[in-house]
């Protein structure tokens, strides 16, 4: 009984944030709405930081609608592209350290996104997850939730479909 | 007629968001309303390719969608969404705005139904497609 020794933690950290950095910081649209994502193991939660360009309603205030599904339609896609990702980053088919220096994957094409708006989205911080129902060579169906206070209330939920991007090849060593 | 068109202008442009993403209105009265965005490096959501955001498109439709409704002869006030799908046909050519134009094709004592379409310079050939559900609310 023998198995490969585990690598070291900051090693494994290292890889893992450098590879999502590189996919959510080189999109500028999710940087200008001010979304990060907090990641723990392979579980993502998105994280859209508050600011008063998100307003939509100013006598409420609330958040605006069209900030509300951009915010879930980022998080489908980051968290659909992140899942396809997530094993061959573990297995090095992908190079951490060549995304982080701007050789990003594609990522899935929207391809229809239903949003319900559940209660208006109030002035602060949200965050939203999202599970990806069927993820298949060329379709994928996800699903995905936000919150703000509490994670039992959610404010929004969205159903997308997403056309996948054209498999990686293995360069086969 | 003509005030409640004025209001709802005024109350689209002092929208923070619409304002953030450059949003110019257009035109707007009788249950119709045309908004452009121009293009922007900040909506972009590929940079290989330049094309923008799906996201940027989705925050355009829903305010189009509630100008729209504001807009209708039959809505006391402002709105709120309930639901929109969004169908993306193709991606909007980089470097030209997006125009969407929504109708609010019919209105009931509590909900508004809207259509909206977006293009880009190509008007033959829609990017986008929008239909949702929106609050019809007594006041703003």
């Amino acid at each position: 009984m023998t198995r490969k020794r585990p690598e070291p933690m900051q090693v494994v950290k290292q890889r893992r944030d450098a590879a999502l950095n590189a996919l959510v910081h080189g999109v500028p649209y999710i940087r200008f709405l001010g979304i990060e994502f907090d990641r723990r193991g392979d579980e993502l939660t998105a994280v859209l930081n508050y600011s008063e360009d998100l307003i939509g309603n100013p006598f409420l205030p609330a958040i605006h609608g069209g900030v509300t599904a951009a915010f879930l339609e980022v998080t489908a896609i980051i968290t659909l592209a992140w899942t396809n990702l997530f094993p061959l980053i573990e297995s090095g088919e992908i190079d951490a350290e060549e995304m982080a220096e701007g050789k990003l994957p594609r990522l899935p094409r929207t391809i229809d996104f239903t949003v319900d708006y559940l209660r208006s989205g109030l002035p602060r911080d949200a965050y939203a997850r999202a599970r990806v129902s069927r993820s298949g060579r060329r379709y994928a169906s996800v699903h995905v939730e936000a919150w703000q206070d509490h994670h039992a209330k959610h404010f929004a939920q969205a159903t997308g479909h997403f056309l996948m991007p054209p498999p990686i090849v293995s360069n086969g060593d | 007629m003509a005030n409640k068109t004025k209001l709802a202008r005024q109350f689209i442009e002092a929208i923070p968001h619409a304002r953030a993403l450059g949003m110019e209105l257009t035109e707007i009265g009788e249950g119709r309303a045309v908004i452009r965005m121009p293009y922007d490096e900040k909506l972009i959501g590929d940079p290989d390719t330049g094309v923008i955001h799906g996201g940027a498109v989705s925050a355009l439709m829903d305010t189009c969608c509630g100008a729209a409704v504001m807009s209708h002869r039959s809505a006391p006030g402002g709105t709120a969404t309930i639901d929109l799908r969004i169908d993306y046909m193709r991606a909007a050519t980089p470097g030209q705005a997006v125009v969407v134009t929504a109708v609010c094709h019919h209105i009931t004592r509590n909900v508004a139904f809207v259509r909206a379409t977006a293009t880009d310079d190509d008007t033959d050939r829609p990017v986008a497609t929008a239909t949702g559900a929106f609050t019809v609310e007594k006041g703003f």
